[in-house]
């Protein structure tokens, strides 16, 4: 079996009494993609929060590549190769299309700290920048404000910018969620290219999605893993069913 | 005295989450209304009943007219628009009651010093003033945890939608909130004109004072604004005592007055930038 | 409606020519009143950097604008009584030449929004308004109390600094020499926004989050523009204390702060010649109503209380059509 790129063990997060991660155990193989499923509030944005470094963990640990990436701070795991995109879009909407991606070839490149020279005169970067929204088909949108997007072409941006960072592992945090059906067509398609870069953690509601693009799928119930398993595995689990398929199905 | 002007800034701080830089003037349309109406009656509890009226009149017009569309605004804007407040009161005020202080009389039955127990010579008045803010105090927290009121601007300071949602009318909540915290303003300027003179531009340094006092506190809560106001008096007294002593230890006695003094001014500015640091929310503030 | 660029021009040939005119007809009070737009609008374009491009909403930018006028104050007046600044470990005498004096301005304001942007940046919203104004009070009462420099008095500084190869007690080469400051910093600013940095800055204001997933440290390029804002206002500061020829503490009030934001939100938040407008504007009604009565501040006040309610662009928005940025 390949070596995991990223495996998250034991994560524990509580919220006073109440626990909203327990003892998550899973890990990402290269080229997979891996679908972290359940129902409202059964911690999957915690579980994102805790691998991206916005929550700390209460017990547990995430290693990266066989790093322990426990401890780092949010920039350090961004640079070590967590490319992630936000469930509510947090691109500046202000900037263009452009400069939201080049702010991921800035940042991929850490090279900020230069004040005089026009940052779109940077061919390097702007390369880097275009060549990611030319991968999502934003390029002709390139000049337009973010701000004027379609829904759906926001949450291309938002690949685009975790593209630009070229990233060893994406983490995305529900990409189809109030998209149309051909949008989620649209990404299903990017993301399925997308996976032959970098393995991809997906938190997804949309079943047929995941069960389209994944190779394996989690199960989270009330903060813990309730089964993991391939597509086939999981559809068949009854425990599955009946904590979370059967109001669905 | 102090506590009076940071509980009204508080609640409306904290319950609307609108940053008041008006608050002062509230204060001084209090002390003015109170001046005024003392000269008129020659009544200080008439005074003083006049101060509270007239700022929370001014409170409710002005929330009206202006702070009612700042809520949903940022935190800039709220600067601004009540600096604006600020130069309004002070230049409309000058221009009814002219560019000169007035003095307010402490009443004769409430001057003079008193006997403590262990022989301690206390003036009454600011006696007086103690026991005010202890009984607004209590009545504070009375009205904030025991009245329907109280509790729905509670469920307010958490939640705006689901308290509309609920069926309360948020606008004449928020409306009455300014209107209270602005009469606090004022009763705390009349009490406060009765000792100092009442003079345009009273409202910023305790304005000031005020914010120090409930984001030492941390925003939005009463026991916070309490202790922070205790903390304040203290370090002020405590600073400009000790401090011009301390320095004299280490450094040439006239140097060290001046430093030490300088320093003491400084001392409560410290104290909140250390709380600050130290607890980024100052110390009983629980949301960021 | 004009044009963003259209409008910029006009404003800075209107601002450069008008002292130009009064100089030919021989007014020199209106070049003083243009010199004096010219360094508010200085120290504004300093606070923009943190304001406009930063988002940092901070109530203490008059310690630096008050640092800067100290510096001058001090070593000129070390200069002029011809006592040493200090003798241990070396000796320091004061000075009157204004490079060197801006030098120091630049330095040592700088060095405090380090300071103070480490300390205060800790913090969000309210609290970062808060801690800002608390730090400027700080330097207010520790300046009214500080006897060596004159304390609640000031400090006078009886002749005005000298440039080399310059009058500058003639008021037209003194407004040349801060017009020419004016343009070179906004020009640098224009840079600076364009620039990667400026890219990320804007980016953090926007959304601290996603420059934190792309790897960025939002506290750190928080505190460089903090730093880059407070060396502007600092040389700001320094110039006028040379154009009054006198420092205060008025100059570290928190309503100087207030003034300085109320420059910028009414020439147009966001905009790099925003503040310029705005500055501009504020010292022309308060020439203009100055002379109907002292109410100058109360309309003031209804003014500001309509570009904040109603007008958000500013000058700016209102003239370009164009309200946001």
């Amino acid at each position: 079996m390949m070596r995991p790129v990223l495996q998250v063990e034991g994560l524990t997060r509580r919220f006073g009494a109440l626990i909203a991660n327990d003892d998550v155990t899973l890990d990402l193989r290269p080229r997979e993609v891996h679908a972290v499923i359940g129902p409202n509030g059964a911690g999957k944005s915690t579980l994102i929060a805790q691998i991206c470094g916005g929550l700390k963990s209460d017990a547990g640990s995430i290693r990266l590549l066989g790093q322990d990436i426990t401890h780092e701070t949010t920039k350090n795991r961004a640079r070590l190769g967590l490319g992630r995109t936000f469930q509510i879009s947090s691109l500046a909407s202000e900037d263009t299309v452009l400069q939201n991606a080049m702010l991921g070839a800035l940042g991929a490149k850490s090279r900020p700290w230069q004040f005089f020279l026009p940052v779109l005169g940077d061919k390097n970067l702007r390369d880097h920048a275009e060549n990611a929204l030319r991968r999502v088909d934003l390029i002709d949108f390139a000049d337009k404000r973010t701000g004027e997007l379609s829904h759906g072409q926001r949450r291309q941006l938002e690949v685009a910018v975790a593209l630009t960072l070229e990233p060893k592992v994406f983490i995305l945090d529900e990409p189809m969620a109030g998209l149309s059906a051909e949008g989620t067509q649209l990404l299903t398609d990017l993301l399925r290219d997308l996976r032959n870069q970098a393995p991809i953690l997906l938190v997804e509601h949309d079943m047929d999605v995941v069960f389209k693009l994944a190779d394996r799928i989690t199960v989270l119930d009330y903060g813990r893993v309730i089964a993991t398993g391939s597509v086939e595995d999981i559809r068949k689990n009854p425990i599955v069913q009946r904590a979370y398929l059967g109001e669905n199905l | 005295m102090l506590f009076l002007m940071a509980a009204g800034l508080t609640l409306i701080f904290g319950v609307m989450g609108l940053i008041n830089l008006a608050h002062g003037s509230l204060y001084m349309v209090g002390a003015f209304a109170a001046a005024a109406a003392a000269a008129a009656t020659g009544s200080f509890l008439v005074a003083v009943a006049a101060a509270i009226a007239a700022a929370a009149m001014a409170g409710v017009i002005v929330e009206l007219a202006v702070i009612r569309r700042l809520y949903v605004r940022d935190h800039l804007e709220q600067v601004l628009a009540t600096f604006a407040l600020i130069l309004i009161f002070s230049e409309g005020t000058r221009w009814i009651f002219g560019s000169f202080p007035l003095f307010l009389d402490i009443p004769s039955y409430l001057s003079g010093p008193v006997s403590l127990p262990g022989g301690i010579q206390y003036p009454l008045y600011r006696l007086v003033l103690i026991l005010v803010g202890l009984l607004v105090a209590v009545g504070l927290w009375l009205f904030i945890s025991r009245t329907r009121i109280g509790i729905q601007i509670r469920a307010g300071e958490n939640d705006r939608e689901m308290i509309a949602a609920l069926g309360v009318d948020i606008g004449s909540l928020y409306t009455f909130v300014f209107a209270l915290g602005a009469a606090l303003a004022g009763l705390a300027g009349a009490l406060v004109g009765a000792i100092q003179s009442v003079q345009i531009g009273m409202g910023e340094p305790i304005l000031i004072l005020a914010f120090v006092v409930i984001v030492i506190g941390g925003i939005g809560s009463i026991r916070g604004a309490l202790i922070g106001s205790l903390l304040v008096g203290l370090t002020d007294t405590l600073g400009g005592i000790f401090l011009p002593e301390l320095f004299k230890l280490l450094v040439a006695p006239d140097v060290a007055t001046s430093t030490g003094s300088a320093l003491a001014s400084m001392s409560i500015y410290v104290l909140m930038a250390g709380v600050l640091i130290w607890r980024p929310t100052g110390l009983f503030g629980a949301r960021a | 409606m004009i044009s963003e660029k259209a409008l910029n021009a006009i404003l800075m040939s209107l601002l450069f020519c008008v002292p130009l005119w009064a100089w030919v007809s021989d007014e020199p009070f209106t070049i003083t009143l243009a010199t004096r737009a010219v360094i508010f609008a200085l120290a504004a374009v300093g606070l923009n950097v943190a304001l406009g491009l930063g988002g940092l909403v901070s109530l203490g930018h008059a310690v630096f604008f008050g640092i800067g006028g100290y510096a001058m104050g001090i070593l000129a007046f070390h200069a002029q009584t011809y006592s040493p600044l200090m003798e241990w470990p070396f000796t320091i005498s004061g000075t009157k030449l204004m490079p060197v004096i801006w030098l120091m301005a630049i330095l040592f304001s700088g060095a405090a929004a380090f300071i103070i942007g480490l300390l205060s940046l800790r913090t969000t919203g309210v609290y970062f308004i808060m801690i800002t104004l608390a730090f400027g009070q700080m330097f207010f009462f520790f300046a009214i109390s500080w006897p060596a420099y004159g304390g609640e008095d000031g400090l006078s500084i009886y002749i005005r600094n000298s440039f080399p190869g310059m009058n500058t007690l003639d008021p037209i080469q003194f407004f040349g020499i801060c017009f020419a400051i004016l343009s070179l910093v906004l020009w640098l600013n224009v840079r600076l926004v364009k620039s990667p940095f400026g890219l990320a800055l804007n980016a953090a204001r926007q959304s601290s989050e996603r420059v934190e997933a792309v790897g960025l440290d939002p506290f750190r390029l928080r505190l460089i523009a903090l730093v880059i804002s407070g060396m502007i206002c600092g040389l700001a500061g320094a110039l006028f204390a040379d154009l009054n020829r006198f420092v205060s503490p008025t100059m570290f009030s928190w309503q100087m702060s207030g003034e300085l934001i109320v420059f910028i939100v009414l020439g147009g938040l966001g905009r790099t010649f925003g503040p310029v407008a705005g500055a501009t504007l504020f010292v022309v009604l308060e020439h203009a109503l100055g002379g109907i009565g002292e109410y100058f501040l109360f309309f003031l006040g209804l003014l500001l209380l309509v570009v904040v309610l109603f007008a958000r662009g500013g000058l700016y928005g209102i003239i370009t059509g164009r309200a946001d940025r």
